[in-house]
């Protein structure tokens, strides 16, 4: 955090405009050990990524697809807990900002009785950046919003294909550290393709000045770059990765393909880049308006 | 149906889509502008009739659903328990059960609201035949999601949605119950909400869901109040409705809601039995399985009694109650009725319980068969094993009853006679006839 001029307003939001393009990684604590979880989030580290999401399991994760649900109950079989998690990243010294990402009862069980706070004063004691909260909208998020502004931490906000109108400037007015943009409509899950709707929201949103990364079916360096070419700050890519988990004989292995994973993505995501100011080198003189 | 005839949106029951601490719109940011579009359906043709809505539905209820049903004398009921004792015959609407005042109440408004497709889920299968046979009624393509265990034990509902034209998809996750199955539509809504409606099967969900349930469901008690003060002269002392997520429950009550008269508690000696009460109690009666604690360890509980022991949290989109653990696990929830099975609860249900105007009970697994048993050996009724618990309630908790009572029936029983006759060799039901005799 700093308020000097020229800086961001948040260490989440600096990761994203200092390296441009961003790559944002996911991964499921617990899965399939927090001991393991600790060397992913390493690897992923080493191989460029410029914030990482470390998912929190949730017995009932509405939003998630397949991958990732599966991911969460392996975690949730080796016994994670939320104390668990945050001693895990009381222990991680990662380049790139943590993210936690979970289910809003989560949130309010952590402490005594329901309530914010106590869970939100112990990611800023474990040095956690920011929130997500798959199934917290705008309209639920004011107890939280305020505890997180009060810690100094990012309350991400997802921007869905079917957000609009006057919905979506309110939700963009409130963008803390970045606007988190489905892809598509439905769970998450590696796709082969990037949809459509990615192009659509990012037309959409090209008005906000605000950080920009796009996620749910990323899985490819290419589709990374195709994002970015589009107009994205950043990319954010989770089943990819845990699918990279779920398939690895041994720790080792695992660790050594999250790293490439990572390389992968963040070279894809610095292509795309590229193409757009080579387009804009080629392009020709815009004529007088 | 005049849907605020007898109790108007109150001051707990705020535009918001709240109920006092509970209820809200807990859901991933896709499904937001769906449910915005159903709170504008629901106020425009449910609650204003635009288009004739309601008159629709209403006509509908009555030539295909069968509607009103009685509200019958249990005569063998009220001399073994000494008092006059109603029972409101929800399962005589077609289908079997009250869930298709709800099923086709919501298949309709997604015809109006100009949806391709519905989507439920369903745990005993009750909802699920109730949205498919609505969904053939009006015309309207139909997918029902429904655990592997509920599918195992509850096979001739599953027949019957396939029969009514109903896609069934198995739900393979967890225990394989109606929790899983709500997680598995709602994942099915967020990728196709723009031409699909989700028909919620009970009073739970995100705003405006539990209203709108509720509204299409509180026919039950206002057939009940009217009926009852035809025979008997007055409102009853007593409501008595099982509870799993709550719309029997919330159907029963909301009706009964305002008459909380003085509120004095009634004496063992009350001998005011002949004039008018102003008080009606409202007990829901919810499965108590075969114990009311909670396994940390396992994340099980042998019961789904939620509004008795749960704790506050958000579930499937609201602040409700819920069975969890202290770190906000949802735990698996258990009982012999698959209807009842399930580990959260309407918001505004939890709500009159914390404010105290519905008493929350359970009665054990034992109590609602040998209540089956009862139900239809004295009054050749077959009831549905989740009205069992109701029933099982007169029984052990006759004292606490007042002299005038009215029973919710809220579904019939040849759907869960393989899970009876299983679980009743298991036991020494005081109830249940000898059927040694087909054994040779």
């Amino acid at each position: 955090m700093s308020d000097t001029p020229g800086e961001y307003d948040s260490d989440v939001e600096a990761a994203i405009r200092e390296n441009h393009p961003a790559l944002i990684t996911y991964i499921t604590a617990g899965d399939p050990s927090l001991e393991d979880t600790k060397e992913y989030v390493e690897a992923l580290d080493r191989g460029g990524s410029d914030l990482i999401e470390l998912g929190l399991p949730f017995s009932e994760p509405i939003a998630e697809g397949q991958t990732i649900q599966a991911a969460i109950n392996r975690a949730l079989e080796a016994g994670t807990t939320p104390e668990g998690f945050f001693e895990l990243v009381d222990d991680l010294e990662t380049e790139a900002p943590l993210l936690v990402m979970t289910y809003y009862n989560m949130i309010l069980q952590y402490g005594d009785e329901p309530d914010v706070r106590p869970f939100v004063e112990r990611a800023a004691e474990a040095g956690l950046s920011g929130i997500i909260v798959p199934d917290l909208p705008a309209e639920e998020a004011d107890p939280l919003r305020d505890a997180c502004d009060d810690h100094g931490l990012d309350l991400v906000f997802i921007i869905a294909p079917t957000t609009e109108g006057q919905r979506l400037d309110d939700i963009m007015s409130q963008v803390s550290g970045f606007a988190y943009v489905q892809a598509r409509l439905g769970t998450t899950g590696a796709r082969a393709n990037v949809s459509t709707a990615t192009h659509d929201s990012l037309a959409r949103l090209s008005e906000y000045d605000v950080p920009k990364a796009v996620g749910f079916g990323v899985s490819e360096g290419d589709h990374a770059a195709e994002i970015v070419e589009a107009g994205a700050d950043g990319v954010i890519v989770g089943s990819a990765l845990v699918d990279i988990v779920a398939s690895s004989d041994e720790t080792a292995e695992a660790v050594e393909r999250l790293e490439a994973k990572a390389a992968e993505l963040k070279d894809g995501a610095r292509r795309g880049a590229d193409s757009i100011t080579v387009d804009a080198e080629d392009a020709p003189e815009p004529e007088q308006q | 149906m005049s849907t605020h005839e007898h109790a108007s949106e109150t001051d707990d029951e705020r535009r918001d889509g709240t109920f006092g601490d509970y209820g809200g719109q807990y859901v991933p940011e896709a499904l937001m502008p769906a449910l915005q579009e159903l709170e504008d359906a629901y106020q425009r043709y449910v609650l204003e009739n635009e288009d004739g809505f309601m008159d629709e539905f209403r006509e509908r209820m009555r030539d295909f659903g069968g509607r009103p049903t009685p509200l019958q004398r249990a005569d063998r009921l009220s001399e073994r328990y000494d008092r006059e004792i109603y029972l409101k015959r929800e399962d005589l609407v077609h289908g079997g059960a009250h869930k298709l005042n709800n099923a086709l109440g919501q298949v309709l408004l997604a015809k109006y609201m100009g949806k391709e497709r519905v989507i439920a889920e369903t745990g005993a299968g009750q909802h699920g035949t109730a949205t498919a046979m609505a969904a053939a009624h009006l015309d309207m393509p139909c997918e029902i999601y429904m655990g592997r265990t509920d599918i195992n034990r509850q096979r001739p509902n599953v027949y019957r949605m396939r029969m009514n034209g109903a896609e069934v998809n198995p739900v393979e996750a967890g225990s394989g119950t109606l929790k899983e199955a709500i997680n598995e539509t709602m994942r099915d809504w967020a990728t196709t909400v723009e031409r699909t409606h989700y028909v919620i099967g009970s009073v739970v969900g995100p705003h405006p869901f539990p209203k709108l349930v509720r509204d299409f469901q509180s026919v039950i008690g206002e057939e009940a109040r009217e009926q009852v003060q035809e025979k008997a002269g007055r409102l009853p002392d007593t409501v008595v409705a099982c509870a799993g997520g709550g719309s029997n429950t919330m159907g029963t009550f909301h009706a009964f809601v305002p008459d909380e008269g003085s509120a004095e508690p009634r004496s063992a000696d009350d001998s005011s039995g002949d004039e008018p009460r102003e008080h009606v109690d409202l007990v829901a009666v919810e499965a108590g399985g075969s114990s009311l604690e909670i396994d940390e360890d396992e994340g099980l509980a042998p019961n789904s009694a939620t509004l008795s022991t749960g704790t506050d949290g958000v579930l499937h989109g609201a602040m409700t109650k819920l069975l969890q653990q202290s770190d906000g696990q949802i735990v698996e929830s258990h009982s012999v009725s698959a209807g009842l099975d399930y580990a959260g609860v309407g918001p505004e249900l939890s709500h009159l319980v914390e404010s105290g105007r519905v008493t929350p009970t359970s009665v054990d697994d034992e109590a609602a068969l040998n209540g089956f048993h009862r139900l239809s050996n004295l009054e050749g009724i077959i009831p549905a094993l989740e009205s069992s618990h109701a029933l099982g309630y007169l029984e052990e908790h006759t004292d606490e009853l007042g002299d005038l009572v009215v029973v919710n029936v809220s579904g019939r029983g040849d759907k869960d006679l393989e899970t009876v006759l299983e679980e009743t060799e298991k036991r020494d039901l005081e109830a249940a006839p000898d059927v040694e005799v087909f054994d040779a």
